[in-house]
């Protein structure tokens, strides 16, 4: 195991691994590292996270990274999912992560930001 | 050939297989002592001064222009402009000539192997002339009258092979176009020449080839660096200067504006009779060598993509490859926590990686220093990584 059994464990199962039907929000983004795509569908009921999804070719930093993310901003208000912090994720992921792959695990947050950014 | 692995105070130091050679080299003690003693004894600036210190750097640099030259088998060290890196000399070439010389109707042709540093400064001379840009196979060897520029790699910086490039120069030639040869990844390990490769222009760095960051090369054919002009312009390279005009100096120094990598250019030097030491033919075989060995075990592992040829004899040491259902940075971290220097993703390639399907590769690449354990360790490394799957 490289990066701890968090980042293994969402990788093998990742959680809200898919697409949402008619999504209120969306954003594709990619790493300039090694050009991994991650999009990131959002559903928005009465101004708050009612569910986000994620899908893409990415290693298994991103992936675990998008596995959580989608989790933790479920029932946040736009502002507060648009401002979730980095270092909780990061946090989260349970694993010291080398600077050059710190692009990795906070992709899925910049992807969701982007997304949410029409919406605030 | 002998094992130089105790020339190179960092291998001795860190006990790191480093196979990431393609990206930067190692530097043997030589080197490093050459810079530092010019630092500590010869330290002036070039070609103004005339006092003894100023007379001995100057010395040093033409000096190295002329192991440079006697390395590429150039007629001439004024064919020799020294650059910051090949990405410079690529970038002189294609706004200091085809930037001038190119207009609409006109083509630019540059394989589909091309690293970005030949790829994107002929997007932009593109842009600026109205010229097109065609992407060729590589192996291309039918051009049209339209062809002006040929923009090609020695070496391929992702997959490892080597292009017919004495070939495809010929035949670009040939249909009146001018030809430059990115040899950023086969000048640092194979026997190259200028004269056999018959290109216009020849680029190349030399922290690839043992020498210090900061410093390439450019060889270009003396009617063609006439019709160039520079991309800077300042002190040193101007012959007379009125309030409102200049005139340039004579090739090199019409292309070396300003303060030039004179300390560099000196590592450069000594990196080059470190490798004419060696021998570069001797070079080539104990990379052959490892190269054959590397594929077979590489190959013997499930799960293993290999790309680019199979033959040592069509190929450099840079081994491309991917393990089905794992990453190729994850790949790469998991060899970083055995201690093997690996790269990993696009190689600044993404016009091939998307002709290959793929969104990265791992790559492995060889130098003088590289060693059957090393090529062993890697093999068994990435079996292991099957368990990432």
């Amino acid at each position: 195991m490289i990066y701890g059994a968090v980042i293994s464990e969402h990788y093998r199962r990742p959680r809200n691994q898919g697409a949402l039907e008619s999504p209120d929000a969306v954003h594709e983004g990619f790493n300039p590292l090694c050009g991994d795509r991650l999009r990131m569908e959002v559903k928005i009921e009465g101004g708050r996270i009612a569910a986000a999804r994620f899908r893409g070719d990415a290693c298994m930093v991103a992936i675990a990274a998008a596995s959580l993310l989608t989790d933790f901003v479920r029932g946040l208000s736009i502002a507060e999912a648009a401002a979730f912090p980095r270092e909780q994720l990061l946090a989260a992921l349970e694993a010291p992560l080398r600077p050059s792959r710190l692009g990795c695990a906070t992709l899925p947050l910049e992807v969701l930001r982007a997304a949410l950014r029409e919406r605030l | 050939m002998r094992d130089v692995r105790s020339d190179f105070p960092l291998l001795q130091d860190r006990g790191l297989v480093y196979l990431d050679n393609a990206a930067t080299s190692q530097k043997p003690r030589a080197v490093l002592q050459a810079m530092d003693e010019f630092y500590q004894r010869s330290n002036a600036n070039v070609r103004r001064g005339v006092h003894r210190l100023a007379e001995e750097a100057t010395a040093a640099l033409e000096e190295a222009r002329e192991a440079v030259r006697r390395f590429l088998s150039a007629r001439s060290t004024k064919e020799i402009i020294f650059t910051r890196g090949a990405t410079e000399s690529i970038n002189l070439v294609a706004q200091g000539w085809a930037g001038r010389l190119l207009s609409k109707g006109d083509e630019i042709a540059v394989t589909e192997v091309e690293h970005h540093s030949n790829f994107v400064p002929w997007q932009r001379a593109a842009r600026a002339t109205g010229a097109s840009l065609r992407v060729v196979g590589a192996e291309e060897t039918r051009f049209g009258p339209r062809t002006r520029v040929l923009a090609l790699s020695h070496v391929s910086n992702a997959l490892g092979t080597i292009l017919p490039a004495a070939r495809m120069a010929r035949a670009a030639r040939a249909s009146g176009a001018v030809v430059l040869i990115d040899a950023a990844q086969s000048v640092p390990h194979l026997p190259v020449s200028v004269a056999e490769l018959g290109c216009d222009f020849l680029a190349f760095s030399g922290h690839k080839m043992l020498g210090p960051t900061g410093i390439g090369v450019l060889w270009a054919r003396p009617e063609r660096l006439q019709e160039m002009e520079p991309l800077l312009t300042g002190g040193g390279m101007v012959l007379e200067v009125s309030d409102q005009r200049a005139t340039w100096l004579e090739p090199p120094a019409k292309f070396e504006a300003g303060t030039p990598p004179i300390a560099e250019a000196v590592g450069l030097r000594a990196a080059i009779e470190y490798l004419e030491k060696l021998g570069m033919g001797e070079v080539r075989a104990h990379e052959r060598e490892l190269i054959a060995r590397a594929f077979a075990q590489l190959a013997k592992v499930p799960d293993v993509v290999l790309y680019g040829p199979e033959e040592a004899g069509a190929r450099s040491g840079i081994i491309s490859f991917n393990l089905r259902g794992v990453h190729p940075h994850d790949l790469a971290t998991f060899l970083d926590a055995r201690g093997i220097c690996v790269r990993a993703g696009n190689h600044c390639a993404q016009p091939l990686m998307r002709r290959l399907g793929v969104s990265g590769t791992v790559r492995a690449s060889l130098h003088v220093y590289s060693s059957r354990e090393d090529v062993d360790a890697l093999a068994e490394a990435v079996a292991a990584a099957r368990e990432l799957r």
